[in-house]
């Protein structure tokens, strides 16, 4: 059988649905991406779609291999966001979270850059909601930021399209490499929703301003598509390798000092897509294959423990380090779960994480990037760092805050227990993501060196956690922010403006009493006719030298 | 606490004391860890791994780069405090941020 609808469809008619339907008859949303993803995947072949418009031939849907992983990926990321989501009588984020999902699925099957743009920019509108769901003041704001930034790789993806399309004459998605400006305003384009090192803000920004669930939702999506696109245009692009060593460590610094712990997750999720980037930079089929198969890990994995720090935003009302502490008592489920979306992304031995962040480090070594090498090694001690031991252990463990929230939602523990049975099952069944991979892959996963070597340096990873731990090293938990490059347009940016329009004012005020002071220099007429003809004189004199000075300026100047 | 509502109203959490609340439970398991940890690097002496890189000639390459990067990883960071940290409300203030997020979230009975 064929799956002859475009593949977005179903999402945006459920989200026309979630808007009109009662709130009680939400459960049956879920169905929505569970039927869709069933279909795409057991049908026989995907109909292309195409639009002939205004001279143009737009490709609306185009399917391959590569767009075909990542759409099963987001239909499962879907299902296990709606269901975490069912709690919620919150029509808003059923709306915009569907027709989020539903804009990641139309740009990954885009086979023109028009089409993508629509889509790029539907993605942003989209999941702005989801930010400003949790109706703050503060996620408002950051809401707006988001939005503009990502309008922003909107408009540079557009004016990029119009400007490929002028120089080759066709708006078809193919390899396009950095050689011209064109490229560069692609790649920054992409590089905006990819988190590139300075463009990365708006994540870090506007993922713990989001609701519980908006959360989630976001870190499933957005990123990948940019992923996505990177692997279609930027495939083997030396640039990508450096960019993406230097996202695998920054942020691990900022994780290990943060204390809003799904803040810290925003920088992991950052340090994630750095390994993706390398794996395209590199180019080979393993890299490729590392690349998009850690993709796929990656928002099963970052979903989940995302869902865990949700649960506890929900039920505890904040996910501050410094304040939590010891709620495994009570929600001994969402411990488990947490525990195994950290193995996950920690790339234990069995779990998700392993089989694809292996395949990119392999692939470094093999293009000869040894001191890189060394980068994304550091990189994944300090992941298991932050990400596996600090996210489970200030929150469920550590001192007794004594908080005593109830345990998750049913809801929230079935989405979270199926995200970690997912993350176990590709751990130890890796032919499930292998058999998608859409280049050529023969890669092995289990040898005894690679197990060795990752069970050493993730043990002694923990030994130095202990270790600092029990000096007294190990830098609390402390409420505070830490400066990053939003500081720039949050505070830099905002107070120059104040300075220069406060500058204006000034100039404004003392040009005016300046001219006062002039008006009030020329002689004021007097009372009788004597001292009338007087001024009058008086005042053509001056006009004269006045005028007489300016010719002279203009004769010389 | 702003969210006292949630705490043990009475404070006393002596009948809810867990399995990792006494010291020797966690001292157990510390102790398996070790041996653990002994035992990885004693089978890099015993077991032939592939060596793909220069660096990794060195015996327990992994175990001593894993504990190193935390150090360091730890230590700059906490240097880095020195200069980027801010108060909590440097950005926005956050009165409003408890009760919305509460109720809006609570959907659930």
């Amino acid at each position: 059988m064929e799956y002859n609808i475009p593949a977005f469809l179903p999402f945006f008619v459920g989200a026309i649905v979630a808007l009109l339907i009662p709130m009680r008859y939400r459960y049956i949303l879920a169905l929505i991406p569970a039927v869709s993803g069933g279909l795409l995947f057991f049908s026989t072949g995907v109909t292309e779609f195409s639009v002939q418009t205004l001279g143009l031939t737009l490709k609306l849907v185009q399917v391959d291999k590569l767009s075909l992983l990542f759409a099963y990926l987001f239909h499962i990321a879907c299902f296990l966001c709606l269901i975490y989501a069912m709690h919620l009588k919150d029509r808003v984020q059923f709306v915009s979270g569907l027709a989020y999902a539903g804009s990641a699925v139309g740009a990954v099957f885009a086979g023109d850059f028009l089409t993508l743009f629509v889509f790029w920019e539907l993605l942003a509108l989209t999941s702005a909601f989801l930010v400003f769901a949790r109706r703050t003041k503060a996620a408002e704001k950051a809401g707006i930021r988001y939005l503009m930034i990502q309008i922003l790789s909107g408009i540079a993806l557009l004016i990029a399209a119009i400007m490929h399309y002028h120089k080759t004459g066709s708006l078809d998605i193919q390899q396009i490499g950095l050689s011209d400006t064109v490229s560069y305003l692609f790649l920054f384009a992409f590089g905006v929703k990819a988190a590139f090192p300075f463009l990365h803000t708006w994540l870090t920004d506007a993922y713990p301003e989001a609701t519980p669930v908006g959360t989630v939702f976001l870190s499933a999506f957005t990123t990948k598509v940019a992923i996505y696109m990177l692997a279609r245009t930027f495939q083997g692009e030396e640039a990508l390798v450096y960019i993406g060593a230097a996202m695998t460590c920054f942020p691990i610094f900022y994780a290990v000092i943060e204390n809003d712990l799904r803040k810290v997750l925003a920088y992991s999720l950052i340090n994630q897509l750095g390994f993706m980037v390398c794996g395209i930079g590199i180019g080979t089929a393993l890299a490729l294959n590392g690349a998009v198969a850690h993709a796929f890990n990656d928002v099963i994995f970052k979903g989940l423990l995302f869902m865990t720090m949700g649960a506890v935003l929900t039920r505890v009302g904040h996910v501050k380090g410094s304040d939590l502490g010891g709620l495994h008592k009570t929600m001994p489920k969402t411990t488990i779960f947490c525990i195994v979306g950290a193995a996950s992304i920690s790339a234990f031995p069995l779990f998700s994480g392993f089989i694809s962040k292996s395949m990119v480090m392999a692939a470094m070594i093999e293009a000869g990037h040894e001191y890189l090498w060394l980068m994304l090694l550091f990189a994944s001690a300090g992941v298991f760092h932050h990400a596996g031991i600090k996210i489970p252990f200030f929150a469920f463990f550590a001192h007794d805050s004594g908080l005593r929230p109830k345990e998750a939602p049913t809801n929230m523990l079935i989405a979270m227990g199926l995200a970690s049975s997912l993350c176990i099952l590709i751990g130890c069944y890796p032919e499930f993501v292998y058999s998608l991979l859409p280049w050529e892959n023969d890669y092995q996963p289990y040898d005894v060196t690679h197990t060795l070597t990752q069970l050493q340096i993730l043990f002694f990873s923990a030994l130095a956690f202990v270790w600092l731990n029990k000096q007294g090293l190990y830098p609390p938990e402390l409420k505070s922010v830490n400066l990053d490059v939003e500081f720039i347009y949050r505070k830099v940016v905002p107070g120059m403006a104040r300075r220069v329009s406060s500058g204006l004012g000034v100039l404004r005020d003392s040009s005016y009493n300046l001219a006062l002071s002039l008006g009030s220099l020329l002689p004021q007429r007097g009372r009788d006719t004597d001292a009338n003809a007087a001024t009058l004189t008086l005042r053509m004199v001056i006009g004269f030298v006045v005028l007489a000075a300016i010719a002279l300026v203009t004769e010389f100047a | 606490m702003q969210n006292d509502k949630h705490a043990n109203p009475t404070g006393k959490h002596a009948q809810d004391e867990s399995f990792f609340d006494k010291e020797k439970n966690v001292n157990l398991i510390l102790y398996v860890f070790y041996a653990l940890c002994a035992i990885l690097v004693i089978l890099d002496f015993v077991v032939h791994r592939h060596i793909y890189v220069y660096f990794e000639e060195l015996p327990t390459f992994y175990a001593l780069y894993g504990f190193v990067a935390c150090v360091v990883l730890v230590v700059l960071a906490k240097l880095m405090r020195l200069v980027l940290m801010r108060d909590e409300d440097y950005y926005d203030d956050r009165l409003d941020e408890q009760d919305t997020s509460l109720t809006s979230e609570q959907g659930d009975q």
